[in-house]
C-alpha cells in the first residue's frame, strides 16, 4: 500500500497550502489530467467521446459552479439551466451579431452575461433564504425560459428560440472532430477547476462558508453578508455561463430553450447533492453518476436477459435518482466525495490507525 | 497607558494597568415588541480592564453584548467608543472597529476545520480580492503564508495544535468554546466580549479559559467584557463588574463591593443559582 501521509512532513506553510496534501493525490490529479489529456482522445471511439465523455465534461463544470453557490455558500438555486441558457444565447448574439469575434471570447462573454443576470437574480438572496430562495431562483428560470422563447430579440427572430452554430474554431485551430471538441472541453474544466478550487481554499471561499453556516457570527466577525452572496452568484453563474455556452456550442451544435429547461436546473442539483455539497471533486464525481447510470440502467439488465424498454429505463433513472437523493442527503450530505474521502482517509493512515 | 492613567478622575484601585474609558453606554433600553429586554442601563468599560456582567438568566445581559456589537439596535440611549458617538450601524463595522465577541450558545462554522475557522477571523485584515484569491499566486499566498503564521500563534497559545485540522463540529463542547475563543482572538480585537465562556465546562477546562483569559488581557492588554455565572471566577478575575436583574442595572462597582450590595443578595437569593 503506498498510499498515505505517514513520513510526509511539512515543513512550511507554503506546502501546507498546496492544493492537493498528500503527495499521492497531486500525483494522481497530474496523472488523470494527463491521461485525460494525452491517452483518452487517441484510445476513445468517437461514440464515446461524444455521448459520454464531453457531455461529462461539460456537466461537471456546470456542477463546480452550482456547488459554488450551494455547496460553498449555503444560496439554493432552481435557475441554473437558465443560467446555462443565458451563456449559451448570449455567446450565440454574439457570434451572429459581431461575427469576427473569437471563439473564446464569445464564449467568456457568455460567462459574463450570465454573471450579470445571476447577480441580478441573486439579490433576493439578500432579504430570503432556503425555500423562498429556492422559488424566487425558479422564478427566474421560468422567466428566462420564456424570454428565450417569447423574446425574438433575444435568439435573432429564430422561430421558437431554436438556434444553431457553425465550425467552430480556436484561433486557427478547428473545433470539430469529437477528440477536438473534447480538448476544448477539458481545456475549460481544467482552468476553472483550479479556479474554483483556489477560490475555495482562500479567503473568498472561507466567507462563502461562513455565511453557509452560521451568517449572524458571520457578520460579528467582519464578513458582508451581501458581497460574500453576491460574489458566489457571481462566480457561480460565470461558471455555469460559460458551461452553457460550451453545451450550446459543442455539445448540441443547434439548441432551443428547452435543453435548458427546469429538468436541467434539476439534473444540476441531483448532481451536486449526490456527488458531494462542498466539493470540487464531488462534483466530477456527481456528473459521471448521472451520465451514466442511464447507461448502466439500459445495459445491465440486458446482460442478464431482461431487456428493458427506453422508456422503462427513463422511468427507472427517475426512481433510482429519486432513492439515491433521499439516501444521500439523510445518510451522507456530503455525498459520493465524502465516502471516498473516509476510504482514503483509512488508506492514509494504513497500517497504523491512531 | 501610562498618561492615561493620570487623567482618570476616578483611578481603579490598585491597577494602574487600567486605561481611560473605551466603551461609554448611556441610557440604554431595548425592547423586543413588548419585551424590555434592556431598560435604561449606564456603564462604563475603561481600557484593559477586565468588565464582567452578571445576573440570573433572561436578566438582559446576552442582550448587552449584541448592543454592543451592533446586533441589536437600542431603541434608546446613546453609545460612546472611544469617545465618539456611535450611529446605529451593523455588526460588521463594530468589527471594523476591533470588537469581537464569543456567543454564548457556540457560534463556530460546522462545516470547517479549526485552522479556517480561525482563519476568518483574519478576514477583515486581509486585502486580496477575489481575482487575486481565483489565482492564488503572488500576493494572494503571500497574504495568505502571513495571517497563516499569526493563526498558527493564536492555535498554540491556545494550545490547540493537534485539532487544527479536525472540522470543528466533530470537537466536544469544551473545545470548541476554546476555537471560538481563537476565531476571536485572531481578529486582535481591542474589545473582546465572551458570552458564558466557561458555561458547561469541567473545573479542568474552567481553569484553562480563566488562563487564557488572564493571559489575553495581560500580554495583549486586550479590554474583556465577560458575562459568567461562576461567582468564584468572577470574583477572582474581574476588575468591576455589572450586575444586571430583568434588564436593569441592580449594582455596578470592585468585586467586593458588589457582593455586599443587599440588592444583589436579594436578586441571587430570588433565583436558583
Ligand atoms: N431576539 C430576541 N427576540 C425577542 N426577545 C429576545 C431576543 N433576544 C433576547 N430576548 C429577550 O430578552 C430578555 C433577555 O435575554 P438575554 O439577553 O438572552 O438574557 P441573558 O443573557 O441575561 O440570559 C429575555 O426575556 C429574552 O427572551
Ligand atoms: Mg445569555
Amino acid at each position: 500500500m503506498f498510499y498515505r501521509e505517514n513520513g510526509q512532513f511539512k515543513a512550511s506553510y507554503v506546502e501546507d497550502q498546496r492544493i492537493f496534501k498528500v503527495q499521492q493525490d497531486r500525483v494522481a490529479i497530474i496523472a488523470i489530467v494527463a491521461i485525460a489529456a494525452l491517452l483518452v482522445p487517441m484510445l476513445a471511439s468517437d461514440y464515446l467521446l461524444r455521448a459520454l465523455l464531453i457531455p461529462f465534461l461539460i456537466l461537471s463544470l456546470a456542477a463546480i459552479g452550482l456547488n459554488i453557490l450551494v455547496g460553498y455558500c449555503g444560496q439554493i438555486s432552481l435557475g441554473t439551466g437558465a443560467f446555462m441558457a443565458v451563456g449559451a444565447y448570449a455567446a450565440w448574439n454574439l457570434g451572429v451579431r459581431v461575427p469576427e469575434t473569437p471563439l473564446l471570447l464569445q464564449i467568456l462573454a457568455g460567462g459574463a452575461c450570465a454573471t450579470a443576470i445571476g447577480v441580478l437574480f441573486g439579490i433576493p438572496s439578500l432579504r430570503l433564504r432556503g425555500l423562498y430562495l429556492a422559488v424566487s431562483t425558479l422564478a427566474a428560470q421560468f422567466f428566462l425560459d420564456w424570454a428565450f422563447l417569447r423574446i425574438p430579440a433575444l435568439t435573432n427572430y429564430s422561430t421558437s428560440g431554436s438556434v444553431s452554430v457553425g465550425s467552430l474554431s480556436f484561433f486557427g485551430l478547428p473545433v470539430e472532430s469529437a477528440a477536438q471538441k473534447y480538448l476544448f472541453c477539458l481545456g475549460f474544466v481544467v482552468v476553472f477547476a483550479v479556479i474554483a478550487k483556489n477560490l475555495v481554499r482562500s479567503g473568498t471561499g472561507r466567507q462563502w462558508m461562513a455565511i453557509r453556516d452560521m451568517d449572524i457570527a458571520a457578520g460579528v466577525i467582519g464578513i458582508r453578508p451581501a458581497y460574500a452572496k453576491l460574489t458566489a452568484f457571481a462566480v457561480s453563474s460565470f461558471i455555469v455561463g460559460v458551461a452553457g455556452a460550451l453545451w450550446g456550442f459543442v455539445h448540441l451544435g443547434a439548441w432551443e430553450p428547452l435543453a435548458f429547461g427546469l429538468d436541467r436546473s434539476f439534473q444540476l442539483l441531483f448532481m451536486i447533492i449526490i456527488g458531494g455539497l462542498g466539493s470540487i471533486a464531488g462534483s466530477f464525481f456527481g456528473a459521471a453518476f448521472i451520465v451514466l447510470l442511464p447507461i448502466v440502467l439500459t445495459n445491465v439488465p440486458e446482460l442478464f436477459g431482461l431487456p428493458l424498454s427506453v422508456d422503462t429505463a427513463a422511468h427507472l433513472e427517475h426512481v433510482v435518482f429519486g432513492a439515491l437523493i433521499v439516501i444521500f442527503l439523510i445518510a451522507e450530505p456530503h455525498g459520493l466525495a465524502r465516502l471516498w474521502s473516509i476510504g482514503r482517509e483509512k488508506l492514509r493512515l494504513w497500517p497504523f490507525p491512531y | 497607558m501610562n498618561d492615561m492613567t493620570q487623567t482618570l478622575e476616578t483611578p481603579v484601585a490598585g491597577r494602574e494597568r487600567i486605561g481611560g474609558v473605551i466603551l461609554d453606554l448611556q441610557n440604554i433600553s431595548l425592547r423586543f415588541g413588548g419585551v424590555k429586554a434592556l431598560t435604561d442601563i449606564s456603564f462604563d468599560v475603561r481600557e484593559h480592564e477586565i468588565r464582567s456582567i452578571i445576573g440570573p438568566n433572561g436578566a438582559g445581559k446576552s442582550s448587552m453584548l449584541n448592543v454592543i456589537n451592533g446586533v441589536y439596535h437600542p431603541q434608546e440611549g446613546r453609545i460612546l467608543f472611544r469617545g465618539a458617538l456611535r450611529e446605529k450601524m451593523e455588526p460588521q463595522v463594530a468589527a471594523a472597529q476591533g470588537i469581537a465577541r464569543t456567543f454564548q450558545n457556540i457560534a463556530l462554522f460546522k462545516g470547517m476545520t479549526v485552522l479556517d475557522n480561525i482563519m476568518t477571523g483574519r478576514n477583515l485584515k486581509m486585502k486580496c480580492n477575489l481575482f487575486q484569491h481565483a489565482l492564488f499566486w503572488g500576493a494572494a499566498q503571500k497574504e495568505e503564508i502571513a495571517h497563516r503564521i499569526k493563526v498558527e500563534e493564536v492555535i498554540d497559545f491556545l494550545e490547540i495544535q493537534s485539532i487544527r485540522n479536525t472540522p470543528v463540529g466533530r470537537l466536544p463542547y469544551g473545545l470548541q468554546k476554546r476555537v471560538e475563543l481563537g476565531r476571536a482572538l485572531a481578529a486582535e480585537p481591542e474589545l473582546l466580549l465572551l458570552d458564558e465562556p466557561m458555561a458547561g465546562m469541567n473545573v479542568e477546562e474552567k481553569q484553562d479559559m480563566c488562563r487564557f483569559i488572564l493571559d489575553v488581557n495581560d500580554e495583549y492588554g486586550t479590554t474583556i467584557v465577560l458575562i459568567e455565572h461562576d461567582m468564584g471566577v468572577v470574583m477572582d478575575i474581574s476588575d468591576r463588574v455589572v450586575v444586571l436583574d430583568y434588564g436593569k442595572k441592580i449594582g455596578d462597582g470592585a468585586p467586593d463591593e458588589v457582593k455586599n450590595n443587599p440588592d444583589v443578595i436579594a436578586a441571587y437569593l430570588g433565583t436558583s443559582h
